[in-house]
């Protein structure tokens, strides 16, 4: 259609030697900033704006998204190998690529991961390219009551997810919600849980957390475990890579689901992290594999990842078309758009077809060309896995303390850090899982700006939340999803339970 | 150390005969910029357009790295200035939040840990409603509309207890009416909101409901000014910034809520720093590239540096502190 020769039009203009170059260099740098955690996209992209500043906005744009696109493998990476999520969004992928690799399956993992988030992104860009139109007009329809929807949804998948004790992952939530509310509350103005310290007025940084949680979390825990480290088996074989490309469209079902959901998530203001999180927990609950979730089940890397990026895509298309940035990084690019003279918004894509049109036609290079390089660097990474424990695990804390420093230049947060290191040991020592606290301190304050603005909005009343079809409907699906683990429990009935804690042990809170 | 220089520097001028000016200072490394906003806030823009405009035309030759400390309002910024006491190559950008966030809010940071550099524009406030959607064509509608219903109208902005929040008490005060507030993480979401139909009304900067106003999502009801705004450009609606009224003539009794844009240095900065910020903020105003952005944000071009901005820091102060006493947001007197 219309929105086709358009594209066309795209191509021509970002398919010159010139703007390829800055692909490539964009995606190289984009994996050296995902892969230092604390870096991180948004911090490496707002490092490179000064750059672009002589630049035309479209070879501007391109490097920057390029980069964008590089840090977001780079960041799965790094979950992968060492545990640490370089991004809110690729936590979700540490739960199977990390054991994965343990097993000296890196390569395997890896690749799988960068596969489906190649897949995940093009899905992305092509729902970008058809329904452009239509998407910014339907974002406008999202009130405050709207994205508590969306949230909530994210939080009801969720809760089905892990294997324990439904009360553990209640706890480890609440824990996170509290965690998520330490700083200055948007909607009174007044500060929480700061204990009158300055460090802690601008609120616990994701990053700091998971560094600590995760990365510092897992080292205690293997130093316990007798330095045991798997990646030494790890063979570097090419053909491992080939095999592991072959054996994705094997999956497809999972990444239908994964990408209809991360393309759902990024047009709605649920962002890439809900999506990763909301992606593993279904692909758990109905894949025909889901009860090996979590003991590193190549579905498991497939799922998260496929979502991340696809909803990594689509939200630029708010961040053009109504100004609204879906995540940090779009953020900093929004910045960089104005400052090269353009404003985002509705009129963008009448005014400036040629950079809209340029940027999407740039996406889908930028993304092909990004799987074929981090594919390529597969075996370098593997080779960091065959070094032993006694040179890996300082390694690792090093990266960790640079990474917690890096976040706000704060030695205030690497103390911090090595605190939620001795947490997420605890944590992993009694078997509370980790997945819920992360979701809720990344979402837990947006959804409760949400809740909060929606109550003012409706006078205090609960009603506002189905008083259209769509926050009725996405409120129903969310009560559903809650309830699943209660309804396949009545279900089962007298049935005896499994004998371990697979993914179908029902479990959840009563609402 | 920096007690040594200070020394040494103080020994320096000493020698000096007086009535020389201050020796030429001259940043020889990277200068920070600390925006007190996240990135693609209004004061992240403001801090990254200066550095455009500045090394685009070569006036600061040093590399300028911009970070983003928007913790806590951009308390965090101040907070931060304050452990930065007297370093030249910091410098942090804001608005009036550097004197506002201490009245309502216990922080352990002050004006006396800030030197003041330049204000290099201000933004006008304007309220936008969503024409379509609420039927409010005008001033008249707006104020009928919230008297029809008190506490019903819903009106949006970022954040709470800042400038948005504030003007919209003053909004009520003058026009006897009760509006409900709803913060927002930012304005341009407010206005998103506005435009889906969510809420009736927000106040914000020009440029953050601009792109609305094209689309026909958003209209202007009045600007709150003692003028009108200067430019002529026709922009949606065969209408002009210049033809929107001010709130004052159309029958809403505030008078001037600019806000301004504001450079900081920490306390102690050097005065040949000082003097050489001032000169070079000076030159940097003029300048395409920041031209360019205040016509884009319908800016008002006002320049303040040295005593002027020192008065109307103090000025303005004083005038929020009042409205914040009425509020009863002042934070309690420890």
């Amino acid at each position: 259609m219309g929105n086709f020769g358009q594209l066309m039009d795209g191509f021509a203009v970002a398919l010159t030697t010139h703007h390829l170059m800055i692909m490539v260099m964009g995606v190289l740098l984009g994996l050296v900033v995902g892969v230092l955690p604390g870096l991180g996209a948004p911090n490496g992209v707002s490092l490179l704006l000064p750059l672009t500043f002589t630049m035309d906005p479209i070879s501007a744009i391109i490097l920057l998204t390029s980069m964008y696109w590089g840090a977001l493998f780079g960041g799965s990476t790094t979950s992968i190998l060492f545990n640490i999520p370089g991004e809110p969004s690729s936590v979700a992928t540490t739960f199977d690529g990390y054991p994965l690799a343990k097993q000296g399956q890196a390569a395997r993992a890896l690749t799988l991961a960068f596969t489906s988030a190649g897949i995940g992104a093009l899905t992305g860009v092509l729902v970008i390219t058809l329904l452009s139109s239509w998407v910014a007009n339907f974002a406008l329809r999202f009130g405050a009551a709207e994205y508590f929807a969306v949230y909530f949804m994210a939080f009801a998948s969720f809760i089905g997810m892990s294997g324990g004790s439904p009360f553990k992952t209640l706890v480890s939530m609440m824990l996170g919600f509290a965690a998520a509310t330490v700083g200055i509350d948007t909607i009174s103005g007044e500060s929480r849980l700061t204990f009158e310290l300055d460090e802690l007025i601008g609120g616990i940084s994701f990053l700091i957390a998971v560094i600590g949680l995760f990365g510092l979390g897992e080292l205690l825990l293997t130093m316990e475990e007798g330095l045991k480290f798997e990646g030494v088996k790890a063979r570097l074989d090419i053909r491992v890579i080939a095999r592991a490309v072959a054996e994705v469209p094997r999956y497809w079902a999972t990444l239908i689901r994964s990408a209809l959901i991360g393309c759902w998530m990024g047009i709605t203001p649920g962002g890439p992290t809900a999506a990763s999180f909301m992606s593993y927990a279904l692909g758990r609950r109905f894949s025909r594999r889901g009860r090996f979730f979590g003991k590193g089940e190549p579905e498991g890397i497939v799922a998260p990842e496929t979502a991340d990026h696809s909803a990594g895509s689509c939200a630029l298309l708010p961040m053009l078309a109504l100004g609204i940035p879906g995540s940090a990084t779009a953020a900093v690019m929004m910045g960089g758009l104005m400052i090269w003279g353009l404003s985002p918004g509705p009129m963008l894509f009448s005014t400036r077809p040629d950079f809209v049109w340029g940027l999407i036609a740039s996406m889908y290079m930028g993304n092909v060309i990004a799987v074929v390089l981090v594919l390529a660097t597969v075996p370098l990474f593997a080779f960091i896995l065959r070094a032993p424990f006694t040179v890996v695990g300082p390694l690792i804390t090093v990266v960790c303390v640079i990474g917690a420093y890096t976040v706000a230049n704060h030695m205030f947060d690497v103390w911090l850090a090595l605190g939620f290191g001795i947490v997420g040991y605890v944590f992993k020592k009694l078997d509370y899982p980790l997945a819920p606290f992360v979701l809720a301190m990344v979402l837990g304050d947006k959804a409760e700006d949400a809740f909060r603005q929606a109550m003012l909005t409706s006078d205090g009343s609960p009603a506002i939340f189905f008083s259209n079809g769509l926050v009725a409907t996405m409120m129903g699906l969310g009560l559903l999803l809650l309830s699943l683990p209660v309804l396949s429990l009545l279900l089962k009935g007298g049935r005896a339970a499994p004998k371990n804690d697979a993914a179908a042990t029902p479990e959840g809170r009563s609402a | 150390m920096p007690k040594h220089a200070l020394t040494a520097l103080a020994l320096c001028l000493g020698l000096a005969a007086p009535g020389v000016a201050f020796a030429e200072w001259k940043p020889n490394r990277p200068v920070e910029f600390v925006a007190a906003a996240g990135p693609g806030g209004g004061t992240d823009t403001f801090a990254r357009v200066v550095q455009s405009a500045l090394s685009k035309n070569e006036l600061l030759t040093t590399p300028i790295i911009v970070s983003n400390k928007a913790g806590g309002s951009g308390a965090e910024t101040f907070i931060y200035a304050k452990s930065n006491k007297g370093d030249p190559y910091k410098l942090y950008f804001g608005t009036q939040d550097a004197y506002v966030l201490p009245l309502a809010n216990k922080l352990s940071y002050g004006l006396k840990d800030l030197t003041p550099i330049a204000a290099m524009v201000f933004d006008p406030f304007i309220l936008w409603v969503n024409p379509k959607t609420s039927g409010i064509e005008d001033v008249k509608g707006f104020i009928a509309k919230a008297k029809e219903a008190p506490g019903q109208l819903k009106l949006g902005g970022a954040k709470a207890k800042e400038a948005d929040e504030t003007l919209m008490t003053l909004i009520e005060h003058a026009t006897g009416t009760d509006l409900t507030y709803i913060p927002y993480k930012s304005g341009s979401e407010a206005a998103i909101q506005v435009a889906g139909g969510h809420i009736t009304a927000n106040v914000n900067n020009p440029s953050e409901s601009v792109e609305q106003w094209k689309a026909g999502v958003q209209k202007p009801l009045c600007v709150f000014e003692s003028e009108r705004l200067a430019d002529t450009t026709v922009i949606a609606d065969g209408q002009s910034w210049h033809d929107i009224p001010t709130c004052k003539e159309a029958g809403i009794d505030v008078d001037s809520f600019a806000q301004p844009r504001t450079i900081w240095g920490a306390a102690d900065l050097p005065p040949e720093a000082l003097a050489y910020y001032t000169d070079l903020f000076t030159k940097a105003a003029a300048a395409p590239e920041f031209k360019s952005y205040q016509e884009r944000g319908a800016q008002i071009p006002r320049l303040l540096t040295g005593d002027a901005f020192k008065d109307f820091i103090k000025k303005h102060e004083a005038s929020y502190a009042e409205i914040y006493k009425r509020n009863g947001w002042l934070r309690a007197e420890q």
